[in-house]
């Protein structure tokens, strides 16, 4: 009997149902409970912002928002690489089931981002390097889906996908560093700095335990969409075999005839 | 709960959050049962896999 790795079991089509039938309702009440925490944190604890008033509210969500479209793009891009080189098809299962996900966090982000700013800079949008390259990041989330529903052959738009998925992944340092390379309206970095976060820590927890809740609610989607592309695409193997067996159920009585 | 002068911003915020995860959350659901239901109708049908029909005993043994 050959020896698996850990990985190659846990990759497995059926194991990973099964396993992931079992976590799938523990992550969802996990993320549920750290959501649900975290926003009595942001309307009932934590203080206004001493410039941006109450306003700063928004960034419980916006910021995680922003850090799940990114990490969306990550998860294609890791995925992609593990489909083009170890042709595991769960892998291209994971690089297309996290690209809707990814887009609404993406979009969320552009979107709480605009609603945040027209109080702040007097404007919805700017063209400025942070809020381009995050909306180029949506359009490459949109193309990845439009890519794979324009072709029927699934292992083709597996491959074309993860060749973009990898292209793709370029914009990520971008968007990180486009506040520190460019003069930019949108704010630098204030949690992940190489000299630790400049936010008091009243603001902070609750940006933390909306980051970890909301980041657990990706990954239940993730898991749940997994779950439905691998039904989908037990779906049309099967629905193949049975177009495969009503054409040699005739084709044998005739030849009996 | 007074929220300022920028209420109607942060609310909006909010709301927009919710739908689209509420939307993502109803569709993946929507989806799973669409895509369970259509399986369970093949199998019934006695449509299976050839994993499955390794695994099961031929009928009469």
């Amino acid at each position: 009997m050959t020896q698996q790795s850990l990985t190659q079991r846990l990759a497995n089509p059926t194991r990973f149902m099964e396993l992931s039938g079992w976590i799938l309702p523990w992550l969802a009440a996990a993320a549920a409970a750290l959501i649900a925490y975290a926003l009595y944190l942001a309307f009932f604890v934590a203080p206004p912002d001493y410039q941006q008033g109450e306003t700063v509210k928004i960034m419980f969500i916006h910021v995680p928002a922003a850090w799940l479209g990114m990490m969306g793009y990550a998860l294609i891009a890791v995925s992609s690489f593990g489909y083009l080189v170890f042709r595991h098809p769960l892998a291209d299962v994971s690089a297309k089931a996290a690209a809707p996900i990814g887009a609404a966090f993406a979009f969320l982000a552009l979107a709480t981002g605009s609603l945040w700013g027209k109080p702040m800079w007097g404007t919805y949008w700017v063209w400025d390097a942070r809020l381009t390259s995050m909306l180029i990041l949506l359009f490459l989330y949109l193309g990845l889906m439009a890519l794979r529903s324009a072709i029927e052959d699934d292992a083709l738009a597996g491959k074309l996908c993860a060749v973009l998925g990898l292209v793709g992944v370029s914009i990520l340092p971008i968007i990180k560093f486009s506040v520190d390379w460019w003069n930019t309206l949108h704010q630098p970095a204030s949690v992940i700095r190489m000299d630790g976060p400049t936010i008091h820590s009243d603001l902070l927890w609750p940006l933390l335990f909306s980051a970890v809740g909301f980041s657990l609610l990706f990954f239940a989607l993730h898991m749940k969409g997994m779950r439905n592309e691998v039904l989908r695409r037990r779906l049309e193997s099967l629905t193949m075999a049975e177009v495969d067996r009503a054409r040699t159920i005739p084709s044998a009585s005739a030849a009996a005839e | 709960m007074d929220l300022g002068p920028h209420a109607a911003f942060i609310w909006a915020s909010y709301a927009i959050y919710g739908l689209v995860l509420a939307a993502l959350v109803v569709w993946l659901i929507w989806d799973g049962s669409r895509l369970k239901a259509k399986l369970a109708d093949l199998e019934a049908r006695g449509v299976t896999r050839r994993s499955q029909r390794a695994a099961t005993p031929p009928r009469g043994s």
